[in-house]
């Protein structure tokens, strides 16, 4: 063990750790991951806060029929920029921000393997949502045709098209690179004597999204420059009076948009399924078994994506099969389920707040599975299609399942990055404020959809009155306990108790073995590590 | 700590009560009217049942843990960590769960594309609606019967729906689920849905027949229902389609045969009225009353009752170049519309005397200008 990976030497020295100096050096012209990571996790936090008014706006309008505050076309432009929003500013890039810390430090490499284009992936982001937002400042608004863009409605939008259309391209650009940057790090800079079955279950999960990314990101850019030829060039693609096809664009938006739930979704596991067995003092149950599920439920990705379109009209044999294949993807989302709980089973349970925020993805997670489940019945789903129980279902498995499973990271992580412990007492207010809240906000709208109420509407008949009452006072205090959010991280930055480089107990993994705060740069010495002190992967 | 967790699995299960419950108290999918939405509540019951047995022994176990395995009980972890055969037997069983659902699931989905008799022929449709779905109403043709109207939001919802209107909704009847004009249909009958649109795509639903399906511009797309029980049954739009895609609601009024018989001659009756009234000479006073109904109900939800629109994407009519210029060039927009607008044809749409009516009224309103009026003639002739 002489090239030990507890690296003591650098704990000597790390206040001289050879941080850049001054703003620009340090933050506009960083190639360091753990800053890039830093730098990705606060935009997401921005946009999250950003989306979240515009949810607010949404659940303002909706908390009693009649229009109060809006005209339905701004309504329409809200709806529409919010999904943007969230999923391609806040979710995706968190996910990327945790990736940059995390995965160097997992596999014991200094920095990601691709520095300068890891600077720039990042930088594309704010110009590509300050694109999109303008939009909000045009003559006509931004763009109201939804996230999906569905031709021929997302053409009539005037020119916010071609800012639409460029901001995508932004956003993939910058995607593709992120996810190369994690393929060639993974691939080429873990330390020598971790095997990929050596890997923490994060980073195998972060592997395999990166791969849904390069493959699907420009399939999105295809489509949507296709609209901007449509609508600038006089193609006709998917503009039925010049012999093109509206159906066409459907297809290729969710050979996109199904992967893309999965690139949302497959990090989170990796997160949940770090933190699990780290506060049930257990090993990951069934590590081998999750690492297939997830490649089982990534491939499966790609082949299930007209179940968002049961109600355009396909032909029998298309449902048959959209459907069934749509209903395997239970069975390895459901192995990591009983692995997860397998995992808690006759461990040593502690239940701080990332804990929490992980058990309550278990099982709000699971729920937003069981309506996903019920709706792949394509005869069903004629009835749940475009209706708010989809509206539940989608938010079950993004806010409670995604941003939770992010929410829990940034608990887990945060004395590991800043150095200090975050306020446990606060946290939990956190945590049950969240919870209870996100539930009055999303469990009301099962019924509304069951009851009848089509999705993307800003007004509503009376009989669902009561209900979205309900969801929009779940809505405001669960936007409320996210502003409290920002107040824990930035207290928890600022200062607080100091932590230790071990932070959890019951944590395994190289990021352990480094001090708290890590030092500016990690695993510089590409030495061999202590597989002992890996996270639960195959061998200890 | 303790009482936290309490309060926690007080949450989880008042969650699953109340979804329980909700098969009692209405919030429920609807049963519907056809053996096809009997079908899909059926398995939407079903489906949900399995689902909530799942989550009671999943959740169960993960409570059982939680307390049950915790270090403030002194319980220290095991370290067992795969066993091969847990993850085949939750492999397996799962996949014979998805088994179970997924034979009534097909049946049901092949009644729904390929209906047959019970002996196995093609079932015999006795009808045929056309359905096409426009920014931001509903326009439906009796195919069999040579007719068809227009179906929009009902006057007293469209008043009471515009932001900062004072009218309460819960004073509207029916509010934003009632039109002007409803679809007549008769029960116990196989009737096809045609079903396209003319500009963006929209979706046609109610939900008492168990189904939606998409009216897209370039396709036609089919469905069928056989309604059992006369009724009025209320649906909405389901695919987003611009503005008001929340206020296209669908109205089908379902009667008895014999009732329904009638009623078809009470229609054919008003269209031969209409018929006359295109070839009458009118006066500008008629034309000016019937044109500010038509308007209001056709044209205001875009150009505003003020004539004042929204520009960019709705122009105004009030000092508009075209309305106070050569009412040919009027009536040949009104005709044929203006592709990749939300500016229909409404040449098919509307009768020959509405049209001639609607503008005289915007060159005579608004402070336009044009001041002469246009016969319901002229426009028939420049429809052909």
């Amino acid at each position: 063990m002489s090239h030990d990976i507890t690296h003591d030497g650098v704990a000597d020295h790390h206040d001289h750790d050879h941080k850049p100096k001054g703003f620009v050096k340090r933050w506009l012209m960083t190639t360091n991951h753990k800053d890039i990571g830093t730098l990705y996790l606060i935009f997401a936090f921005a946009m999250f806060i950003l989306g979240g008014a515009m949810a607010m706006i949404i659940r303002l309008e909706l908390f009693q029929p009649g229009l109060q505050f809006v005209e339905p076309d701004f309504f329409n432009q809200m709806t529409t920029m919010h999904a943007l929003i969230m999923v391609f500013g806040a979710v995706m890039p968190a996910f990327v921000g945790l990736a940059n810390w995390m995965i160097p430090m997992m596999i014991g490499a200094p920095d990601m393997a691709l520095p300068r284009m890891n600077n720039w992936s990042f930088w594309i982001l704010p110009f590509a949502f300050a694109l999109l937002s303008s939009t909000l400042f045009m003559e006509g608004g931004a763009p109201a045709g939804g996230w999906t863009m569905y031709p021929p409605l997302v053409l009539q939008g005037g020119h916010n098209v071609a800012y639409l259309v460029f901001a995508v391209h932004l956003m993939g650009i910058s995607s593709i690179m992120g996810a190369i940057n994690v393929i060639a790090t993974i691939m080429n800079m873990r330390a020598p004597n971790v095997g990929y079955l050596n890997m923490p279950l994060f980073v195998w999960t972060w592997l395999i999204t990166a791969f849904l990314l390069i493959a699907v990101m420009p399939v999105l850019a295809g489509a949507v420059t296709m609209l901007l030829t449509d609508r600038y060039f006089d193609t006709s693609f998917f503009n039925a009076a010049g012999g093109g096809d509206p159906v066409l664009f459907q297809h290729i938006f969710w050979f996109f948009g199904h992967p893309e739930v999965y690139i949302m979704i497959l990090p989170a596991f990796g997160v949940v399924s770090e933190i699990i067995p780290t506060f049930a003092r257990k090993p990951l149950f069934g590590y081998v078994s999750m690492v297939y599920a997830t490649a089982a439920i990534a491939f499966l990705s790609f082949i299930v994506w007209a179940h968002h379109m049961f109600s355009v009209g396909m032909p029998l044999g298309a449902e048959l099969y959209f459907m069934y294949a749509t209903m395997m993807i239970a069975v390895p989302t459901g192995v990591k389920i009983f692995n997860w709980v397998a995992t808690m089973w006759k461990g040593s349970m502690t239940f701080e707040t990332p804990m929490l925020f992980s058990l309550a993805f278990v099982i709000l997670f699971t729920i937003g599975g069981f309506s996903g489940v019920m709706m792949a019945l394509a005869p069903v789903d004629l009835q749940y299609h475009d209706t708010y129980f989809i509206v539940a279902h989608f938010h079950y498995v993004l806010v409670t399942g995604a941003v939770f499973a992010i929410i829990a990271g940034v608990y887990y992580w945060i004395p590991k990055w800043s150095g200090h412990m975050y306020n446990e007492r606060l946290g939990k207010i956190h945590f049950w404020w969240s919870t209870i809240s996100v539930n009055v906000l999303f469990f009301p709208q099962h019924f509304l959809g069951l009851a009848g109420m089509p999705r993307r509407i800003p007004d509503y008949s009376t009989q669902f009155a009561e209900f979205n009452m309900w969801s929009s006072i779940g809505g405001f205090a669960f936007g409320l306990a996210q502003v409290f959010f920002i107040y824990i991280v930035w207290k928890t930055v600022r200062g607080g108790e100091k932590a230790t480089g071990q932070v959890w107990e019951g944590a395994k993994g190289l990021e352990w073995t480094v001090p708290s705060p890590a030092p500016h740069h990690t695993f510089e010495d590409f030495g061999p590590v202590d597989l002992d002190k890996m996270a639960h992967g195959k061998t200890h | 700590m303790k009482k936290a967790q309490m309060k926690f699995m007080m949450l989880i299960s008042g969650l699953l009560a109340a979804t329980m419950a909700s098969a009692e108290y209405g919030l429920n999918l609807r049963k519907g009217v056809t053996e096809y939405s009997e079908a899909a509540y059926g398995m939407h019951t079903f489906t949900l049942w399995i689902c909530i047995v799942i989550g009671v022994i999943v959740f169960g176990a993960m409570i059982v843990s939680i307390f049950a395995h915790r270090k403030s009980k002194g319980v220290k972890a095991e370290q067992f960590s795969h066993s091969l055969k847990a993850e085949v037997v939750w492999t397996i069983i799962p996949i014979l769960i998805l088994v179970v659902i997924a034979i009534p699931a097909t049946k049901a989905l092949i009644k729904m594309e390929n209906p047959t008799t019970d002996d196995g022929k093609p079932m015999k449709m006795d009808m045929t609606i056309k359905v096409t779905g426009y920014q931001w109403k509903w326009r439906y043709d009796y195919l069999d019967e040579g007719f068809g109207f227009l179906s929009t939001l009902a006057k007293e919802s469209n008043l009471a729906r515009q932001k900062g209107s004072g009218i309460d909704p819960s004073t509207v009847e029916n509010y934003l689920l009632d039109v002007d004009k409803p679809l007549v249909l008769p029960a116990n009958t196989n009737i096809r849905f045609l079903l396209t649109a003319d500009d963006v795509i929209h979706a046609w639903w109610v939900p008492d027949f168990g189904w939606k399906r998409d009216a897209i511009p370039g396709y036609v797309n089919e469905a069928w229902t056989n309604i059992k029980t006369p009724g009025t049954y209320r649906g909405q739009c389901a695919e987003l389609c611009g503005k008001d895609h929340g206020f296209m609601p669908i109205v089908v009024e379902v009667l008895s045969k014999e009732d329904y018989a009638t009623w078809v001659a009470e229609q054919k009756g008003e269209q031969a009225e209409e018929a006359v009234l295109v070839e009458t000479e009118w006066n500008k006073e008629n034309l000016m009353a019937r044109g500010e109904e038509v308007y209001n109900a056709q044209c205001a939800v875009c150009h505003q009752a003020t004539g004042a629109g929204m520009p960019p994407a709705f122009p105004a009519l009030a000092g508009s170049e075209l309305v106070n210029g050569p009412a040919a060039d009027q009536i040949n927009l009104i005709l044929n519309g203006k592709p990749g607008t939300a500016m229909q044809a409404f040449g098919n749409l509307l009768s020959e005397t509405d049209i001639a009516a609607a503008i005289t009224y915007t060159r005579n309103s608004f402070g336009n200008t044009a001041g002469d009026i246009v016969q319901p003639a002229e426009v028939k002739s420049m429809k052909q």
